[in-house]
């Protein structure tokens, strides 16, 4: 069917997931001013991606499963994208000049 | 087979991008009110323990290995190895949920649960009082639909390993293994982003 991980692979994902929980830990603790939210989303995003790649093996999986997998993070871009638009924006049309 | 195992594999993929939706639109609401109120939100992350969320992360993803291990063991035929990796994942869960549990208790002891009708004082930083109980639903909100998830996934992982002890796992059946850990790994991923969200914000300053 798949090819079988060797078990060497598995702890090595394990120990990067663990070292990853502490860089955020402690870099929590840094003062970064805007930037701490963006590394702590990098690395929550490195580690998702380590998970999906090689725990959940989507590495191995069919062509058509990887498209699922990718069209999930697509809408949930969209689902956010639009929803932080319409936050960020409102107030910025003239009121009652509307169409 | 291969194709059924796919075609498996791939509903439960079609499942769990239900599961994304379902969590990003608390993720959305969550950032549309931290933005709001950074200071409140930031304030109020001085009330958790991020001793006790680092340790849960690190207990999910140890979980999250040996369910990765577990499906391995069934592929290869090892039915001892598998019923033992599910066991370990199925302690690892549960010490998850304890934790889990600890931290709740601390938070009723705080009065930092605004939640049925309120056990709820702010005096620490009266004037970010109101926000923060926006703060406070959504962390309980989220920590309990995900702790909720942990709990269907225990349920899930106790048929899976009576499954396995009455042996009905081999190297060309294992797809209720495979397409458990993958609901255990997708529950292990909402937390990577839950830790730093909840417990991780306005760690810089001492803000009471």
């Amino acid at each position: 069917m798949h090819s079988i991980p060797s078990v060497r692979t598995y702890v090595t994902i394990w120990a990067i997931l663990t070292i990853m929980t502490f860089v955020t830990y402690y870099v929590a603790q840094i003062e970064l001013g805007a930037w701490n939210i963006v590394v702590a989303l990098l690395i929550a995003f490195f580690k998702m991606m380590l998970v999906i790649l090689f725990f959940m093996n989507v590495k191995a999986e069919s062509p058509l499963t990887k498209l699922f997998a990718g069209a999930g993070f697509f809408w949930m871009i969209l689902l956010l994208g639009q929803f932080f638009i319409d936050y960020v924006s409102r107030g910025w049309m003239p009121e009652g000049k509307m169409w | 087979m291969a194709q059924q195992f796919d075609s498996a594999t791939l509903g439960m993929w079609v499942f769990l991008l239900t599961e994304i939706m379902f969590f990003g639109g608390m993720f959305g609401a969550y950032t549309v009110y931290r933005g709001l109120y950074p200071e409140a939100f930031a304030s109020t992350s001085q009330f958790m323990n991020p001793l006790f969320g680092a340790m849960n992360t690190a207990v999910l993803i140890v979980s999250s290995l040996t369910m990765a291990l577990a499906v391995r063991a069934a592929r290869l035929g090892e039915q001892k190895a598998l019923q033992l990796f599910l066991i370990f994942t199925m302690i690892f869960g549960l010490a998850f949920l304890v934790i889990k549990g600890f931290e709740y208790h601390e938070h009723w002891v705080d009065m930092k649960v605004p939640l049925f009708g309120g056990h709820w004082d702010y005096s620490e930083a009266p004037q970010f009082a109101r926000q923060a109980q926006i703060m406070f639903c959504f962390y309980f909100f989220m920590t309990g639909f995900h702790a909720l998830h942990m709990v269907v996934g225990l349920g899930l992982m106790t048929t899976i390993f009576l499954m396995a002890r009455r042996g009905t796992f081999s190297p060309s059946y294992f797809t209720p293994v495979e397409i458990s850990g993958l609901y255990w790994h997708f529950v292990d991923i909402v937390w990577i982003f839950l830790f730093p969200l909840l417990y991780l914000i306005g760690r810089t300053k001492k803000l009471i």
